[in-house]
This record gives C-alpha cells, structure tokens and sequence, in this order.
C-alpha cells in the first residue's frame, strides 16, 4: 500500500525531467522505505518483546546416605521427588517467559534445564499456559500445562521456596509438585474478604495420576480465603481436593515392573500467616506455613516377578503434615526451621517384591534448619541442615544452594 | 411480633435507605498520595481504597489476599507506574480477574504517564542496583506534577462516570486555585533553600531536590535497594566533611542506624521526611504534604 503510493508519486514529479532525475528519485525513495522499514521493525521487535527471566539454581550437597538410596517408609515415591543429587550439581536452571497476548489473554511459559544424575541435561516443560484477562463476573480460565492451584506450596516455582527442596507430604504425596496438562476455572467473589473457587480438570499424567487413554483421568476443587488483621498481619488459607484415576502407574525406575491401576484421591489444608513490622517486609518479617495432606487410592496391584503376574488388590491410606517459619530478622537475613511428619496405613497383597509400602509402621520425620542471605531481590546463598528419618536409616543432610535470577522482575505473590 | 418485625425487617430497611448514596466509583489506589487526590477531586462520590499506606515500602509489597479482593470490584485503579509497584501490581492484576482495570484501558490510570521522569537511564544494568527503566518513579514530591496529574485525573474521573460530570469539573476547578496559590507560597517560602545539601537514604527525593533546587550529595544505600554497608558510610562521612551538608534524609519506613550513624559521627542531623500522606504528623492531605516538607527543610537550614 505504502510501497505503491511513493511509486506513483516518484514517477508522477519524473515526468516532465530526465531519466537521472528519475533515478534519483527512486534510489531516494527506496532509501526512505528502507528506513522506515528498519526503523518501524526495531520498535515492534524490542518493545513487543516478553519479559523473559533465567533462573539460576544450583548447589553442593552431601549425605550420610546415598541420595540414589533414599526412600520414604510407606510411601512409593516419584521419580521426580527425592534429594537433590549429591556433590556440586545444578538443580533445575529455568526460563520463564510472559507476555499479554492481546487484550483477552496472558501467555506463559517456563521450561526447565535439569541436570540429571547421569550428567546428561533433560528439557522439562514446567508449565506453558494462557490465562484470560477480561473474563466477566470475577472468572478465570487457564489452559494448558500448569501448576495446579491445590494446596499452597504447590503453585511455588522452586526458586521461590524457602527451603531447597520440597516438604516430604509433597514429595511423597504429589510427587513434589502436582503440574498437568488440562483448563482451570477460577472465580473470585466479589467480596472485601477475599474469597476464590476454583475447579480444575486434568488429563492426568502427573503423579499421581497417571492414565493410558485419551479422556482426562484427574479433577480438582479448592477454595482459599485469606485477608489483613490489623496492618501487621495478614493470612490465607485453603481447602483442596484432588481426584484422581491411576491406571498403569509403575513403581518408579527401580520397581517399573509394579503396576498399580486404581482410584485415588487428595486432601489438603493449607494455612500461611505472615507478620511484617507496620506491614513493610523489608526489615523484619515472620512467616508460618503449615499443610496437611491425606491421601487414599486403592485398586488392583500387578507384579510380574520375571516368570508369572503376582496380583491382588491394595488400598493406601497416606497422610502427612509440615509446619515451617521462616524468620527475617534483618534486612537481608533468614533463618527458618520445618517439621516434616508423614503416616501411612498401607494394604497389599502377599508379592515376591518388597516396596517401601510395605514398612507402613515408621512415622516417617525430618527436621530442617536453613539461614539465607540475599543482597538483593535477585540473589540468594542457602546453607540447609537436615536430619531426615524418612527411612530406617537416618540421613544427615547439609546443602548449600545459591538461586540467581536475570532478566525481568520477579513476581512477589503472597 | 410487631416488635420483631420492626427490630430484623424493617430497621435494616430503614437504615440501609438513611444511609448516603452509594458512591459512584470504586477506586483502588496504589498509594497513598493518589488516594488523597482522589478524594480531592472526587469526595464522596469516591469509594477510595488505599492499598499501601506510608509505613510500607512500596517496592516490596505482596499482592495480598485483602488486595486482590478489594481490586476486584474496583472501577478505576491509580499507580504510579513506571516499574515502581513492577513486584506486585502485574501479579494482582492477573488475579483480581477484572477486566475494568487492565492496563491501558480508562480504568487503568498510571500517574507517571502525566509527569516528565527525571533520571531516564540510557541503560539498565542490575550492578547498578534496582534501577527503573522507565526513570525515577517517585514523582509525587514536586507540586506541579501533582498538579498535572490532578488535572488529568479529574478527566478519567468525568468520563468514567459522566452523571457526575460537572461535580468533578468542579471539585477540580476549587482544588488546581488552592493548589496554583498554595504552590506558589511553598516556592516562595522555600526560595532559601535553594543549594541545601542533602544526604538521601534511599534515591527517592530527586523530585523534591528538582523543584526546590537542593543538592543531594549522596545516598547511604550504595546502589538502589541495597541497605547501606560500614564502608559506604565511611566514604559519605568524608563526604560530608569536604561538602556542606545539612541534613540527612529518611522516609519513615526506612530504618534510622544510618542516618543516626553519621549524625553521631558529624554535626549533620537526621531527619525523617514524610514522602506521602500520613508519614508524619502533619502530612495529613496532599497539602499538609508540602506543608511539612517545606516547613521541615526550613528548620533545618544553614
């Protein structure tokens, strides 16, 4: 369009002179458009860009067991949870990407870089949704793969945690944290006491959940309430409820010959309380947070022992809590203390394979002490002490974590 | 029965009508100075809701429970923008699912867009502490930016609820002559301060030190957002001793060890100056804002 009208002008002042002149005319023109083309394609590039920020997380750990040995009593866990690798070792180095769409949706993307135990690095989509803007009636939807909204911890990034790594009801429960690919409704009261319910359908790929078919094999409801006693304190808390289908989940890496194939279901109650002096965070402030989660799935157990299938059916019943503070005592200075307990009361059939499940008796605990240090919103150092009873043998656990953040401001979500 | 009916029906009923009329406009204010406008110009046609008050630094607030609640219902929203709330308005504007109040829609007011930024950086690098890309947003310490944006507030005001047109016209017409008279006494009163030597804590008062033509001679945080270092204030010590400095300056969120520090160590005293409504006794409103400032940067000079 642009391009035609200065053709036709350049030629129409041509006319009447010489060709030079209408040589002139044109190289002047095409300079023009040229620039005009370099200068517009900067402004949409640059100023159109998302904001884009890369996490750096990493840490040296050492054990008085052997990480690839650790095991929850009464509990199968995830591949995924556990600790962290021993020695220096980068957890998960990720990028997180966001933009407004348009006026009706936000984009979001994070992917993960993991370092895995074998040094080969793995590309883990965290989460990649869009989530609508202008919803009438206080609604939301969000589609795609997310952190679902149940319990509290469980939207966190793991930069964003107070310890390195997760509470043990998550990691044995939910496989640290429960992410899968579906929608979610959420709609907001409009209320001054905040109040939000929301429901979340998922295809149920994520422990644990698992599903072999193609029609959504998880769903969700939770609601959270939450708001301000005087102007030093504030609150949330939350009921949530996950239930899930688990057809074909294997016993991990270790037990892929176990098959469970069942229907489970999730409870959690979460509670966080936070105290900042006059309501600023700055200098002094003190959070308590504390999560209950109770599990129960049963269905039929699988085994193939190398020769014939072992099978009967089993019934789980998996409850745990934390309760953690975590204390700025200075600008900059933490320290934080959390208690870690976990019970199970596990029903299985007689097989010639014995899992974790089985020693249901323990009452798995761990104590974790941490103290960071920040210098600024972008930067923080850990050193973390753990003594972890999650199994008959004791661990001692000490890390030291650095989590560096580069690109566009982190997001302070309470 | 007829005493019940009376005590839970028609009680309610007749209180409910006793009330006023319900205001026209919700209003979420980011902080406090634009909710004090915002009763300036709109009264009680004005629902105002004030989502951090002077004790809080606004860098650093959580999009809290109670906040995403009251932004929901809100039918305009007034930031000061420009990065400043950057930590927390992006997260509660996803949450508050509120269409009314997304950024440019006429339900969005970001002051900063009616104020020329002072100290644009040609470019942002996080050495250099938590600098603004947008320039430096605390722009509410200098009259006549409040005044602009009094003016273009008092338009989003007439066309988000046009019944009451003429009310804000108004409201606004009586608040820009007090406040043209009232600037031009605290220019007036304030001509001697010009080359007063400030030490800033945080570098939050270049507004200020523009209009009134003071000096700031250094900042104890040694980069935005870092909290001063032994160091540092060893080296603004010197500073001081080969400058003339009159005061240093804290918001009252800030903590007191260092500008108590250098004045232990020097004849430069501490003083802690309202940077918003409601930070000291006598910034009740915008103008007892710069009353006191005024007020306090004359007591104080030499």
């Amino acid at each position: 369009m642009n391009n035609n009208a200065s053709m036709v002008f350049s030629r129409r002042i041509s006319r009447p002179g010489s060709g030079l002149f209408f040589q002139f005319c044109l190289l002047l023109t095409a300079v023009c458009l040229l620039n005009g083309a370099a200068s517009a394609q900067a402004v949409s590039g640059n100023r159109f860009n998302p904001a884009i920020s890369l996490i750096l997380d990493g840490q040296f750990s050492a054990y008085s067991n052997r990480a690839e040995d650790f095991e929850i009593s009464g509990f199968l866990i995830d591949d995924e949870a556990g600790p962290i690798a021993e020695g220096f070792s980068l957890d998960e180095s990720e990028l997180a990407i966001s933009a407004n769409i348009d006026d009706q949706y936000y984009g979001f993307v994070d992917v993960a870089f993991v370092q895995e135990a074998d040094g080969e690095t793995a590309v883990e989509m965290e989460e990649a949704y869009f989530q609508t803007l202008n919803l009438p009636s206080g609604l939301t939807l969000k589609g795609g793969k997310f952190f679902s909204s149940i319990g509290y911890h469980n939207v966190f990034h793991s930069h964003t945690w107070h310890f390195a790594d997760a509470p043990l009801a998550y990691q044995a429960m939910l496989g640290t944290t429960f992410a899968d690919t579906g929608v979610q409704l959420r709609w907001l009261a409009p209320l001054d006491r905040f109040l939000e319910l929301g429901v979340e359908i998922f295809q149920g790929d994520s422990f644990p959940a698992a599903n072999d078919n193609g029609s959504p094999g998880a769903f969700s409801v939770f609601a959270k309430t939450g708001g301000d006693v005087g102007i030093s304190h504030s609150w949330k808390a939350g009921l949530s409820y996950l239930d899930y289908e688990a057809r074909k989940r294997d016993g991990g890496e270790a037990l892929a010959d176990l098959m469970f194939a069942g229907d489970g279901e999730v409870f959690i109650a979460d509670f966080v309380w936070k105290w900042a002096e006059n309501g600023n965070p700055r200098s002094r402030n003190f959070i308590i947070q504390g999560e209950y989660l109770h599990l129960g799935e049963d269905g039929q157990v699988d085994f193939f022992n190398g020769v014939a299938n072992e099978s009967g059916p089993y019934d789980l019943d998996q409850s745990g809590f934390y309760i953690q503070g975590i204390y700025q005592f200075k600008p900059r200075w933490r320290v934080g203390l959390r208690f870690d307990r976990l019970s199970s009361s596990n029903q299985l059939p007689a097989l010639s394979v014995v899992t974790p499940l089985s020693d249901d008796d323990r009452n798995p605990r761990r104590l974790t002490a941490m103290v960071d240090f920040s210098n600024s919103e972008f930067s923080r150092l850990r050193l973390q002490l753990a003594i972890d009873d999650s199994s008959a043998d004791n661990d001692t656990q000490v890390l030291l974590q650095y989590v560096m953040s580069i690109g566009a401001h982190g997001a302070h979500q309470f | 029965m007829k005493k019940i009916i009376f005590k839970f029906i028609l009680l309610p009923a007749l209180l409910l009508a006793g009330f006023p009329a319900q205001a026209a406009l919700r209003v979420f204010s980011c902080e406090p100075e634009w909710a004090s406008l915002a009763e300036e110009l709109g009264g009680d046609k004005l629902d105002i809701f004030s989502a951090t008050h002077a004790q809080q630094d606004v860098h650093y607030i959580q999009a809290r429970p109670s906040l995403i609640a009251r932004l929901r219902r809100a039918d305009l929203m007034i930031c000061t923008g420009a990065d400043l709330e950057i930590g927390w308005l992006p997260v509660l504007l996803r949450q508050a699912a509120n269409p009314t109040v997304q950024p440019g829609l006429p339900g969005f007011f970001e002051a900063s867009a009616f104020a020329k930024l002072l100290e644009v950086p040609d470019s942002v690098d996080r050495a250099q502490g938590d600098v603004h890309p947008f320039g430096n947003p605390h722009i509410q310490l200098d009259p006549r930016n409040i005044a602009k944006i009094a003016a273009a507030l008092a338009l989003r005001l007439q066309s988000l609820d046009p019944d009451n047109a003429d009310f804000y016209r108004q409201r606004y017409a009586d608040f820009d002559r007090r406040w043209q008279e009232k600037t031009k006494q605290w220019t007036e009163r304030a001509k001697p301060l010009a080359g007063m030597g400030l030490i800033v804590y945080h570098r939050s008062w270049v507004y200020l030190v523009d209009w009134l033509s003071l000096r700031e001679v250094g900042a104890l945080e040694p980069k935005p957002g870092i909290p001063p270092s032994a160091g540092h204030l060893a080296s603004i010590l010197q500073r001081i001793e080969s400058q003339d400095v009159a005061l240093t300056v804290r918001s009252v969120y800030q903590s007191s060890r260092a500008t108590e520090w250098i004045a232990r160590r020097s004849d430069v005293p501490a003083v802690v100056l309202p940077h918003t409504v409601g930070a000291t006794a006598g910034a009740d409103d915008l103008f007892g804002l710069f009353d006191s400032l005024v007020d306090i940067l004359l007591e104080h000079r030499r």
